[in-house]
């Protein structure tokens, strides 16, 4: 017994030991500190634009069309007068719902589709792997507008596409590491020492590809973001009441040869914030285990832009 | 070689059928009744009716799925319900926006993302390699439209080198100027693209600076970059194509956004007007073609990456 309770033991110790410079090691890489720093103050817009903006985002004034920036107007106003600062604040709370949710369904799918295909029989995860090799095939875009097509447009429809997208391409990438740590020594033990396959999926195989879900996590919701603002663009995302940076980049685009400074701002948002996921993907990806590098370099970006 | 090409072929096989199954029963499951949705909320019964028994909708799901897949076999991928004309003539002519805008922009990318990528890599000690990568960075979380409309606001609106939108009507008849008018949105593809293609060649060549192959040129008298050019090169490139598979779907997808802002007629921007009218037949047809294409340039890049890299030959091949 005395065996077993020093492996228990070194696990629980190596964890501890291993986990706490890891925070400390992501708070001293400046990529990683800039997107941490640009998330918060997302998140905070997204609390701070739901009690209080400097305008009503949606009110038009006649009175005052395509102000240039100014203190009144910090971002300048559009073509009917809304206030572009109040607008692009107030869609930060439609990224951070959308980033939050895509990204937690698409973990969701992920880890469940990897849980599926280490416990079944050998025959269901060959098959599964071949579908999921032919679902990546399917970009998110392509997915939305199939969904958009019945139900019509809708941030429902965008988080939905880019969660069994995304999801998909989770549990791809994990497979090959869920693979790895499957055959390790202690996983062996585990085994031998008759946990059961369930045991060793939640003790030992789940926290020790961890890593790889959090990298895919930050991934998905930079997808998600683009996703998104794209859709909007579109017109099958955000409705005409939600303020979204892809619609406000519609409404704009009529104008861009007399007022091209004005979709700089919800541009730049969209660009700064999938920009933070991404980094810190890969900041958490540097400092989580430096081994995952060539394993997951291949698939890492492989959705971004779709 | 052989074998493989077979066993390729049938995975591409299972994958277009499965492709097409999911698309056909995810909009009819979806839909409920996909005549009433074509009729609209308006819609009379009578019309509801005659409208289902003209698409054949009265039948049973799995008899109007494999009538699909037939005429899909003949080149027949339905009629639109809006217009009747057929989607594989539209299809076609919207592909010939489509294809040359992807293709253009793929070589941009590759101009683009596989110099730069070995460069910054070679010189990832220097502030010129970390310049390189830290803008790639930045430029592939471009959203593709806003990135087409700094290039509009800059080319076309200040410059006037450029069309805004548009594409000439009579089609490719005068190849200059429709190459003019897809060289901006091929831009805007091109170089988001060749950012991302840029990270993944700079991590591919910056394993091979690692490699013994390299030390051991370098210690036979090669400088660092000779050496990586003339034997690491060749890996890069091998990895380069491994990856492109998924590349080109995103250059599809990348079109769908670009063409809807620069007002070209392709097929992203008619499949976008179709889910706008609910065209259930045509935006089946589109969803199809769009995902076939994509499975077929997979299994295409596969065969090629198979072909030039002998690690992955058999023996005795």
């Amino acid at each position: 017994m005395s065996g077993v309770e020093t492996v228990e033991e070194a696990r629980t110790t190596g964890r501890r030991t291993r986990r706490a410079p890891w925070l400390a090691e992501l708070l001293r890489r400046p990529a990683g500190v800039a997107a941490g720093a640009w998330i918060l103050v997302l998140v905070v817009s997204a609390v701070v634009s739901s009690f209080w903006t400097p305008h009503d985002p949606f009110e038009a004034d006649p009175a005052s069309m395509w102000q240039t920036p100014s203190g009144a107007h910090l971002f300048g106003t559009d073509g009917i007068g809304r206030d572009i600062f109040s607008y692009v604040f107030a869609a930060s709370r439609t990224t951070v719902l959308v980033a939050v949710s895509a990204g937690l369904l698409a973990t969701v799918v992920g880890v469940g589709l990897s849980a599926l295909g280490s416990l079944t029989a050998r025959w269901v995860r060959e098959s599964m792997a071949v579908v999921i090799d032919i679902l990546i095939a399917f970009p998110t875009i392509l997915i939305a507008m199939l969904l958009s097509s019945i139900l019509g447009g809708s941030l429902f429809v965008v988080v939905t596409a880019v969660g069994i997208g995304y999801g998909v391409n989770i549990s791809r990438v994990s497979r090959a590491e869920i693979r790895r740590v499957g055959r390790t020594d202690y996983v062996l033990a585990a085994r031998a020492s008759g946990v059961g396959p369930a045991g060793i999926l939640g003790r030992h195989i789940l926290p020790n590809v961890a890593p790889v879900f959090v990298v895919q996590l930050s991934l998905a919701m930079a997808t998600s973001i683009l996703a998104e603002a794209g859709l909007s663009y579109l017109g099958y995302g955000a409705s005409a009441s939600t303020a979204s940076w892809g619609r406000l980049l519609n409404d704009l685009q009529v104008y861009i040869a007399i007022h091209p400074g004005s979709v700089v701002w919800p541009g730049l948002a969209i660009t700064l914030t999938v920009l933070a996921f991404n980094l810190l993907g890969d900041a958490i990806r540097e400092v989580s285990d430096p081994r995952l590098r060539t394993a997951s370099n291949r698939a890492d970006r492989r959705r971004n832009h779709s | 070689m052989i074998r493989f090409v077979l066993s390729r072929l049938v995975l591409l096989v299972v994958g277009l059928a499965a492709a097409s199954a999911l698309i056909f029963f995810t909009l009819r499951l979806l839909t409920g009744d996909v005549a009433q949705v074509i009729a609209g909320t308006q819609g009379t019964a009578e019309q509801v009716a005659a409208i289902r028994s003209s698409l054949g909708l009265d039948r049973p799901l799995p008899v109007q799925y494999a009538d699909w897949i037939l005429g899909l076999l003949h080149g027949d991928l339905g009629r639109s319900i809006v217009t009747g004309s057929s989607v594989a003539s539209q299809l076609g002519q919207k592909l010939a926006v489509t294809l040359p805008l992807a293709g253009l922009s793929l070589v941009i990318g590759l101009v683009v993302g596989i110099p730069l990528g070995v460069v910054s890599a070679i010189r990832h000690r220097r502030p010129s390699g970390t310049a390189i990568s830290v803008v790639a960075q930045a430029i592939a979380a471009i959203p593709a439209v806003w990135g087409g409309m700094i290039l509009i606001a800059v080319f076309a609106v200040t410059l006037k080198l450029l069309p805004t939108q548009g594409f000439p009507s009579d089609g490719w008849q005068d190849p200059a100027r429709a190459l003019r008018s897809i060289l901006l949105p091929a831009l805007t593809i091109g170089l988001i693209e060749g950012a991302v293609l840029l990270r993944f060649t700079r991590s591919a060549t910056l394993g091979a600076l690692n490699e013994d192959y390299v030390r051991t040129a370098a210690s036979k008298g090669m400088t660092r970059t000779q050496a990586v050019v003339r034997h690491g090169l060749p890996n890069v490139l091998l990895s380069v194509v491994s990856v492109l598979g998924v590349q080109l779907a995103a250059l599809l997808v990348g079109a769908v956004l670009v063409e809807q802002l620069f007002a070209l007629p392709g097929v992203g921007r008619m499949l976008v007007s179709d889910v706008g009218v609910r065209d259930l037949p045509k935006v089946q047809g589109e969803l199809l073609a769009l995902t076939g294409l994509v499975l077929i340039l997979g299994f295409v890049v596969d065969l090629v990456h198979r072909a030039v890299d002998p690690r992955l030959r058999e023996p005795g091949e």
